[in-house]
């Protein structure tokens, strides 16, 4: 009587041959078992990323339907007001900013006035009602973390995002000085010391709860205080105009980067698309937003391409990997083959149990695959947040997840033809000395 | 006529007279590297009762392996017939000769041929998955009756020359097979390791009811034999000094 018929029994025979052969490779296995990890971690992370970071900046939760700025690139605009990199194409007058805000026909407007930082951080001039009006990712009204508050729009208070404070250091009631200029570089350990900083100090009155929108990475402050600040010059009605301590400053002076905009209906956008965009000169509308950014990833849609294509040749290595390590292995496991035949394996047997054996190699590798693919995607989601203040979702499910890990299995057991072929073919006889 | 029980095929066994193995005008040739034909095996007739137990003496290079690796269908002669209780293994595609050699026919070779990586109860396991399937119990009480109970867990590297033959003997007989063949299988073992094994390597045969066929040239083993024959008896090539294989 035995445990079970001849079939399982088979099976059982090539899972032993396997398991023997990757425990007597143990070091080559390891190695190309990391290689196909890689390989299966690079390949899964280009797509997820790719996609995660196409919904990120294109998936419309930035609150806003449109920017108006100055004539030029809708995607400058876009760029510059709602992920606040680039610089910006130019200001409008104050007096746009106003008929806007009084039309029935805009839900929100809401001004930006741009041209300071604080150790690479944007400061943006804008408005309380931000804070107040503003929704992002449908109805998620911005909150402030512990006692913070919204700045007094005559006082030199500032509220700073989540990821400000966390790279910066600043917290409620902190003071700091703003730099001049745009700069990019939060390593640019500003103070009272540099000699781009302005005279003016400024309060933190709040911290942002972090939104994982590019709205963590601004130091907001009121737009006065960028009309005021030293140095800063006004020209809304085509003359220079510098402010002064105790003066108001008239309308007609005040200019601004660009304004958000969130209409009462989807048709407004046509309807100031077609009088801002076609029958205008002067200035320009970004709508929708989304669509803006679309264009951009369909512009670099080749960076895509290029690097799928790489990620498919960093496969296709490993599968050869798989074949070169697998096949290095055959001759001098010629003798092991003739004693399996010998002992009634038949040709099959050594064949699927090559292959089973590149397959199995590659199946690991696909597991292992994850946990590259977890760590490439944290990097990638780290770098991206801190350059953007976008965060995509790591752990999100994308189809090239589930289906890396079969073809790179499919793969494998490919790469283990040619090696099962020659390990077929082994002469058994030959291979059984000596005679007598 | 063979009547055995299932199991336990230790115990109960009636025998009779009728042949396991026939053979009739068997020929294999190989070509040698100038072109010429050498003639191996030329063998007209043999045969091999159940339960019997023959040792045929040959010197080195007399064909003895080849003519044991025909039999186990190793090897496909050019001519004649193997009669494996009662089918004609000639006639039988590679396949279903692989089956029948793991199922039918045990085989001591003379370097023992275990396999390197695996433990002395794997590669007596092994032989059962290729053959009739995993009998773990059966298994054990093999390794237990060549004194291998206490290296159960060793690989051959890990086992004296005697040891790795007691295994080889174990996994010759781990499928029931009505047909051992041994190969010089005391070649390799020194005179009392040779004796010992010899000795088990019969018992083991008579009480599984296996006929065993030894080619051998040592004289000391074949004395041990009732019936002991000159290859060149059976294998008309074996004379020639060109028949080596």
């Amino acid at each position: 009587m035995t445990s079970g018929d001849a079939h399982p029994s088979r099976l059982r025979a090539v899972a032993l041959i396997v398991r023997r052969s990757l425990g007597r490779h143990a070091f080559a296995s390891a190695v190309t078992i990391l290689a196909s990890a890689m390989a299966s971690g690079l390949v899964m992370a280009v797509f997820a990323i790719q996609h995660q970071s196409e919904q990120a900046f294109t998936g419309g939760n930035v609150g806003f339907d449109a920017v108006l700025g100055a004539r030029g690139s809708k995607l400058q605009l876009v760029l510059n007001c709602v992920f606040h990199l680039d610089e910006s194409p130019g200001n409008i007058p104050w007096s746009v900013y106003a008929r806007l805000k009084a039309d029935p026909r805009v839900r929100l407007a809401i001004p930006y006035a741009v041209g300071d930082n604080y150790r690479g951080f944007r400061i943006v001039g804008t408005t309380p009602e931000l804070f107040r009006d503003y929704r992002y990712s449908g109805d998620r009204e911005l909150k402030f973390a512990g006692k913070g508050r919204p700045f007094e729009p005559t006082l030199r208070e500032a509220v700073i995002g989540g990821f400000v404070a966390a790279r910066t250091g600043l917290r409620y009631g902190d003071h700091f000085h703003p730099s001049h200029g745009i700069s990019l570089d939060e390593t640019d350990d500003d103070d009272d010391h540099d000699h781009h900083a302005h005279d003016e100090e400024y309060v933190v009155v709040g911290v942002l709860e972090t939104t994982n929108t590019p709205i963590d990475r601004v130091v907001w402050i009121p737009i006065e205080g960028v009309f005021r600040m030293g140095g800063h010059v006004l020209r809304g009605d085509g003359d220079v105009y510098v402010a002064r301590p105790g003066e108001s400053i008239p309308d007609e002076r005040k200019e601004i980067s660009a304004m958000m905009l969130k209409f009462a209906a989807p048709t407004v956008g046509a309807e100031l698309d077609n009088v801002i965009n076609r029958n205008g000169k002067e200035m320009t509308l970004a709508w929708p937003i989304a669509n803006v950014m679309l264009g951009l990833f369909e512009k670099f849609g080749w960076i895509t391409r290029v690097l799928r294509l790489v990620a498919y040749l960093v496969v296709a290595v490993s599968a050869c990997a798989i074949l070169a390590a697998v096949y290095n292995t055959i001759n001098e496991r010629r003798r092991e083959f003739a004693i399996l035949r010998a002992i009634g394996a038949r040709k099959s047997i050594v064949f699927s149990a090559i292959v089973a054996e590149s397959a199995t190699i590659a199946a690991l590798g696909a597991m292992l695959g994850f946990v590259f693919y977890g760590v490439i995607v944290l990097v990638a989601a780290s770098i991206i947040r801190s350059q953007t203040g976008v965060v995509i979702d790591a752990w999100s499910f994308h189809p090239a997840l589930a289906l890396t890990p079969p073809v790179m299995i499919a793969l494998g057991a490919l790469a283990g033809v040619v090696p099962a072929i020659k390990a077929y073919s082994t002469d058994v006889s030959a291979n059984l000395n000596p005679h007598s | 006529m063979t009547i055995t029980t299932r199991w336990p095929r230790l115990s109960t066994k009636i025998t009779s007279v009728t042949a396991i193995l026939e053979i009739h005008e068997l020929v294999k040739r190989y070509r040698a590297p100038g072109g010429a034909t050498n003639v191996v095996v030329d063998a007209p007739s043999f045969s091999l009762a159940s339960a019997q137990q023959v040792a045929l003496r040959g010197e080195s290079g007399s064909g003895k392996t080849t003519f044991l690796n025909l039999i186990a269908g190793i090897l496909a002669p050019d001519g004649g017939a193997i009669r494996i209780d009662d089918v004609d293994i000639t006639r039988l595609g590679e396949s279903a000769r692989d089956r029948l050699r793991a199922t039918q026919v045990g085989y001591v070779f003379q370097t023992f041929n275990l396999l390197q990586g695996y433990t002395a109860l794997q590669n007596v396991e092994l032989a059962m998955m290729l053959g009739r399937g995993v009998d773990h119990a059966f298994a054990r009480s093999l390794l237990e009756k060549v004194g291998m109970s206490d290296r159960l867990h060793y690989r051959p590297s890990q086992l004296s020359v005697g040891q790795q033959q007691r295994v080889a003997v174990a996994r010759a007989l781990a499928n029931h097979p009505k047909l051992v063949l041994a190969d010089e299988p005391t070649g390799n073992l020194d005179a009392a390791n040779a004796r010992t094994s010899l000795s088990l390597l019969r018992e083991l045969c008579e009480t599984n009811g296996a006929a065993l066929l030894l080619v051998s040239h040592d004289r000391h083993v074949l004395e041990q034999f009732d019936d002991a024959r000159d290859f060149s008896e059976i294998n008309r090539a074996a004379t020639s000094t060109e028949a080596a294989a």
